[in-house]
């Protein structure tokens, strides 16, 4: 079923940011646009390049599949398809279907007549996928600092990258990141939560209001945040932890180079107590 | 061309104070701050309190108090009571679990661990009386317990870190110190020892529930505040009476993705991501060392790391 009950009085024309009427369609539930065909065609080609570059590598298993980044030797210049020119091709694939998907995302909005948020805060995440694989490896002068497309490689990656700089919990920037992410998770499991417990609030009671959030927040921590702010600080939250997640791994590398353990030796020379 | 995009309250109707729903007659009595922030007010309610502290509310603010001032005064005496010291150093200094040689002792030596055992039992005891006071506010507004169960996952991870793990191992020492620089010491340790805890699925799962539940929260406050100029914000009032809001919130996603929650639906997706987060987390933890002692050869052998030459 293509069509909700209520969904053909709001597929109307226009909003788009190129190409005019042109693409304004539907396929089934999803909205096509200038930026659904350019999100298609990166996408495809990308996902057609990962499978030539498993088909080349020496595992069909799906943990064990990886396309690697070029060689530290190549620096900054494109590599032979097999030893990392596919990895580059399929970062640009990856940057554009991505950037599509946020201009199609606007596309929508401006269809539905509804805020930016959304694709604002998607370009945050692209922010954090652009700097892992774009701005780190043209700052350290070689591609071959990006990280690997394989489940279990980019893991190894992620690991060897953070010992390369000590004890990687010991980035602020990285502290500050996990912080984020813990406190988005535990803010979502009490707006989940209040959600659901006021309007389940069990066999033969009442579904409740937004009073009785209130008064529940307030009861066990003298403030509730109210509607619209839990989803403002949700979302402040959210965005906080990817960007934060950004600065950590751009520093390490391009600005710092030594342990982390090390860097907190300016707090230790503090004259006070030095 | 310029439209107006929701990011903060510009303008601030304020109403009355409001004293709450009305708890029932065995309840204690609701302290009353009256109190308004305008700069709270410009991201969300501009009321602050009342508060209920209750019994269950005042046990776990002394027995937390307790347990901080174990903790802050041993990390005072560690560096020979000098205040300057403490501040300077603040950040490394620990108080850690009791000594491999103890054992599962019920209590070492005070400098030996005691102080870390007795520290952890009123941590405890005040987290589990805040979980009795979520479950039993929940329960007095006639509202449903799904915020204490969400709470009870973290108590999961909690006690599997500094409880029921060390119990398997034998040993209190297994557990994490409080300290700053010294809990991430613990964390970095525990990977290295037990073959990188990348390779452990249930930390795979953790990880994807964790950051799943930052995605969808971006997701989902970001699409309420874009309908929030349709009232979007109102979720109950959408849940029960479904609005001109709630249907542009479904019909973005479905254009955008071909799929779409509801309002109600969304909050499960939600608290369920959450809820997974430490509890998977807990299981990994806890099969560390007791059942898995290295995860780098586990997954060899499983075939999801590639085979040992």
């Amino acid at each position: 079923m293509a069509l909700l009950s209520f969904e053909r009085k709001y597929r109307v024309r226009g909003g788009t940011l190129i190409g005019g009427d042109l693409f304004d369609f539907w396929v089934g539930p999803f909205y096509v646009g200038f930026f659904g065909v350019t999100t298609l065609f990166f996408s495809a080609l990308g996902t057609a390049l990962i499978i030539y570059g498993a088909a080349l590598g020496d595992t069909w298993n799906p943990w064990l599949i990886t396309i690697d980044p070029p060689d530290v030797s190549y620096g900054l210049a494109l590599a032979p398809l097999n030893e990392g020119g596919l990895w580059q091709i399929i970062t640009f694939c990856a940057t554009g279907a991505f950037v599509s998907w946020a201009l199609r995302e606007v596309e929508i909005c401006r269809k539905l007549g509804i805020g930016y948020h959304v694709p604002v805060a998607f370009g945050v995440a692209i922010l954090a996928y652009v700097t892992l694989v774009i701005i780190r490896p043209v700052l350290m002068g070689a591609w071959s600092y990006g990280f690997p497309y394989g489940i279990m490689t980019h893991l190894d990656w992620v690991s060897e990258t953070g010992y390369q700089y000590g004890n990687f919990h010991y980035n602020p920037a990285h502290m500050v990141a996990i912080t984020f992410f813990f406190t988005t998770t535990f803010a979502l499991a009490l707006h989940g939560g209040a959600i659901l417990s006021a309007t389940n609030p069990g066999r033969g009671e009442v579904v409740k209001t937004t009073e009785h959030e209130n008064s529940f927040f307030r009861d066990i921590m003298g403030y509730s945040i109210g509607m619209i702010g839990i989803h403002r600080l949700g979302l402040f939250l959210a965005l906080s932890a990817g960007i934060w997640s950004a600065i950590c791994i751009v520093i390490a590398g391009p600005l710092y180079e030594g342990s982390w353990n090390d860097w907190w030796d300016w707090w230790k020379n503090i004259p006070i107590w030095n | 061309m310029a439209d107006y995009q929701n990011i903060l309250t510009q303008i601030q109707a304020r109403g009355h104070y409001d004293p709450g729903v009305p708890l029932p007659r065995e309840d204690w009595e609701r302290d009353h701050i009256k109190m308004f922030s305008n700069l709270l007010g410009k991201i969300g309610d501009a009321q602050i309190g009342p508060v209920y502290l209750g019994f269950t509310g005042v046990a776990s603010i002394i027995c937390g108090l307790t347990a901080i001032e174990i903790i802050g005064l041993n990390m005072w005496a560690s560096v020979g009571w000098d205040p300057v010291k403490f501040f300077g150093q603040l950040a490394w200094l620990s108080l850690d679990p009791p000594l491999p040689e103890h054992g599962l002792k019920i209590l070492p030596p005070l400098n030996e661990g005691g102080w870390w055992l007795i520290a952890g039992f009123f941590l405890t005891a005040s987290i589990i009386l805040w979980w009795v006071r979520t479950y039993r506010r929940a329960k007095q507004l006639k509202v449903g317990t799904h915020v204490a169960w969400a709470f009870a996952s973290a108590i999961w991870l909690y006690l599997v870190l500094g409880f029921i793990r060390p119990i398997m191992m034998g040993s209190w020492s297994e557990a994490v110190p409080f300290g700053i620089f010294t809990h991430l010491d613990w964390t970095n340790d525990f990977s290295l020892i037990y073959g990188n805890l990348f390779y452990n699925p249930f930390h795979m799962l953790s990880i994807v529930f964790l950051y799943g539940a930052v995605l969808l929260f971006a997701m989902h406050g970001a699409t309420i505040l874009a309908v929030s100029r349709f009232g979007g914000e109102r979720e109950l009032e959408q849940i029960i009476d479904r609005g001109t809001g709630a249907e542009r919130a479904a019909l973005f996603w479905r254009w955008t993705m071909g799929f779409n929650c509801t309002i109600e639906s969304f909050h499960r997706w939600g608290w369920w991501f959450a809820i997974l987060c430490p509890l998977t987390g807990g299981i990994g933890i806890l099969l560390t060392g007791t059942v898995v002692d290295n995860w780098y050869l586990w997954a060899t052998e499983t075939g999801f790391a590639p085979p040992l030459q």
